[in-house]
């Protein structure tokens, strides 16, 4: 809005400004919409239009393989970004609300390690950690524990910096009226960092969604995921039965996007009630 | 700075923690620089696992099989159904009353990484060939002996597999399916260009400027520093398995000269580029193009009028993935059992009619369908299979071919 107010004098400006949103707006979904519209083509080939067919989601829902690894995915997914997301947020409040400990500097270090190493070293470094360390069988496990060792991390940044533009007064002034700390924190600071935290546990669910080299190299027997599983495919046949599981795919995360925004939207009218 | 110095101490004290911590839990074979210690445990590990293979019966079980496998490598659900073949997985279920558990991955890197480490309880996993010399190398020790007696099968193989340079001795794996790399062309275009393909094709194609020139920009080749060379050394009439560096300098060059007349080094996409118009001539695996064509087919347009595929006249490389039992196998007997039952005739033709790729499997020949059988695309004529090379390990010269192929691609 200030955007359109600071320009009015200068419509032009105004004008590319929004055929750049446009543009940018088509650039990242064009292709998702194409992938989409080619998931019921009746044509064996990805890319040529061959009339519209419903036989690509007859196969991927008659594949049994595939379901599997559908079902093992959103298992994953779920649990460790639930996981994570606790995780992560405690991790981030006990960075920005202790200003001293023992380690706090080096923790902080680390906190941002998963985000910065390639995932090729983040997945033989999992495999070890749980093979030659611990040591413990692969399984759908690993895989879990894999996916919250990455994903904690960008819940924690994401919280952090929500609680780094925290007014401390609000908080002040609920002890002041002699709220106890756990009050204060369910009623007053969750709230305040509630965006942030589902934000980070969107992100969290994509990146567990979507994850193909951590998950191979921690991967264990029966626990193939989705992502690997198409990728599997593309090395022999690509046929538009990936743009029906991809399309599958897309719409269960649009679906979990609206219920968190459906979530996060009755929580700021909720605290705003209050 | 002093964030960095935490940082290091950090760093050292997990390193130490983490080496101390697995000189005692090291159980598996990993090689590589133990102690004495855990060197004897890892092979007392691994001749145990050694004897219990040595002493399975034929048809003999020993719990369900955990099968690493590529995706939809073997006939399965309504894959099976789709291709009218027999379901293998449910088969051999019924058969010998044990599940297959399938798990997939997409790169033998990744899976040697797995087995590696240990802990990955995989009964049967198919590398492909140089994965196998790399995994069956005596440093590493990572598969088990085939205990032969187990497998009465082995027979039907195909005698071209025997003394393969990735498996001398035959001892570690045994032959899945194979298949080898060339062109799929369109004919239109080479017909277009005047190119006689009736008698074979030429690695000139890409690598001849003058033969090549009708083709600039329409051409891909696979981004595969092993085949792609291999290609430039079998034109040049060299082994594709060179350790002359004046050789693969040769073909470095050449490679480099046509760089400008190739569209793209694509290995995963090589065939939808091809159908999709946007090369006219691919280097690729066949199993990979035929499956286009066949896809592509419908009851009333046949790919195969307008696309070929051709192992070119200079001979080319053929690859194959084998069946091999990692020293984490739990089920050593089910895996043996489970070998035996892929070498079975029938099973071998159903395997073939479901990839499309070459049977190392000469009983199951008279249960491929003859379509199959019968086209040189999968099966090539005696001739061609006499030039044909498998890729083997050079050892450290392989880095001379990284260097080479980045070199050449620019």
């Amino acid at each position: 809005m200030s955007v359109q107010q600071g320009t009015a004098h200068r419509p032009w400006v105004d004008r590319i400004l929004t055929i750049n949103g446009w543009l940018i707006f088509g650039f990242l979904y064009l292709p998702i919409l194409i992938l989409v519209i080619y998931s019921f083509s009746d044509s064996k080939i990805v890319g040529v239009w061959g009339g519209f067919t419903w036989k690509w989601y007859d196969r991927m829902f008659g594949n049994p393989e595939m379901m599997g690894a559908l079902s093992n995915s959103i298992k994953v997914a779920l649990i460790s970004t639930v996981i994570a997301t606790i995780l992560g947020t405690m991790g981030a409040l006990a960075l920005d609300r202790y200003r001293k400990w023992l380690g706090k500097g080096a923790f902080d270090v680390i906190m941002y390690m998963p985000v910065i190493i390639p995932e090729v070293t983040m997945g033989a470094m999992l495999l070890i950690w749980f093979t030659q360390v611990l040591p413990i069988n692969l399984s759908i496990w690993t895989i879990i524990l894999g996916h919250i060792a990455f994903s904690a991390s960008f819940v924690a940044i994401i919280v952090r910096a929500r609680l780094a533009n925290l007014d401390d007064s609000l908080e002040e002034a609920a002890r002041d009226l002699y709220a106890n700390r756990w009050t204060t924190f369910r009623r007053v600071t969750l709230p305040l960092i509630m965006p942030g935290v589902m934000g980070g546990a969107l992100l969290a669910l994509t990146l567990s969604l979507d994850d193909v080299i951590i998950t191979e190299f921690v991967q264990g027997p029966g626990a193939s995921l989705l992502p690997v599983y198409v990728f599997g495919l593309i090395k022999r046949q690509v046929t538009p039965e990936i743009n029906a599981v991809s399309t599958l795919m897309l719409g269960i995360s649009m679906v979990l996007v609206f219920v968190s925004l459906g979530f996060q939207a009755r929580s700021r009218s909720g605290s705003k009630g209050n | 700075m002093r964030r960095l110095v935490i940082l290091l101490a950090v760093v050292a004290m997990l390193a130490a923690a983490c080496s101390s911590s697995s000189d005692e839990t090291t159980t598996t074979a990993a090689g590589g620089g133990g102690t004495d210690e855990t060197t004897t445990t890892a092979v007392e590990a691994e001749s145990d696992l050694q004897a219990q293979v040595n002493a399975c019966q034929p048809g003999e079980t020993d719990g369900d099989l955990n099968l690493y496998n590529w995706t939809e490598y073997i006939p399965y659900g309504s894959e099976a159904e789709d291709y009218e073949v027999t379901d293998l997985v449910a088969k051999f279920e019924e058969e010998y009353g044990v599940k297959i558990v399938q798990t997939f991955y997409e790169d033998n890197e990744t899976m040697l990484a797995q087995i590696e480490a240990g802990g990955a309880p995989y009964d049967v996993i198919v590398p492909s060939d140089y994965m196998v010399s790399t995994m069956a190398d005596p440093e590493v020790n990572l598969l088990v002996k085939i205990n032969q007696d187990a497998i009465p099968n082995l027979v039907n193989l195909d005698p071209l597999f025997d003394n393969a340079p990735y498996d001398p001795t035959g001892e570690y794996s045994v032959p899945y399916q194979a298949g080898t790399s060339g062109f799929g062309f369109a004919y239109a275009a080479l017909d277009e260009a005047g190119v006689d393909y009736e008698s074979g094709i030429s690695w000139g194609l890409v690598f001849d400027p003058a033969m090549s020139e009708p083709f600039a920009g329409k051409i891909s080749m696979l981004n595969d520093e092993r085949e792609t060379l291999g290609a430039a050394l079998k034109y040049l009439g060299y082994s594709v398995n060179t350790t002359d560096q004046a050789e693969l300098d040769e073909a470095t060059a050449i490679l480099k000269a046509a760089n400008e007349r190739i569209a793209a080094y694509d290995s995963a996409a090589f065939d939808d580029l091809l159908m999709a118009g946007e090369t006219v001539i691919g280097h690729g695996w066949n199993g990979g193009f035929l499956g286009s064509y066949d896809q592509a087919s419908t009851d009333d347009y046949d790919a195969y009028e307008d696309f070929g595929y051709a192992v070119p006249n200079e001979g080319g490389i053929v690859w194959v993935d084998l069946m091999a039992i990692p020293v984490t196998a739990e089920h050593p007997c089910t895996a043996l059992t489970f070998i035996n039952f892929i070498l079975d005739a029938e099973n071998g033709g159903d395997l073939t009619n479901y990839t499309y790729y070459m049977s190392p499997n000469l009983a199951a020949y008279e249960y491929i369908d003859p379509d199959i059988l019968g086209d040189e695309m999968v099966f090539p004529s005696d001739e061609t299979m006499a030039k044909l090379e498998f890729i083997a390990d050079v050892g450290d010269f392989s880095l001379n071919y990284s260097d080479a192929f980045a070199e050449a691609k620019g």
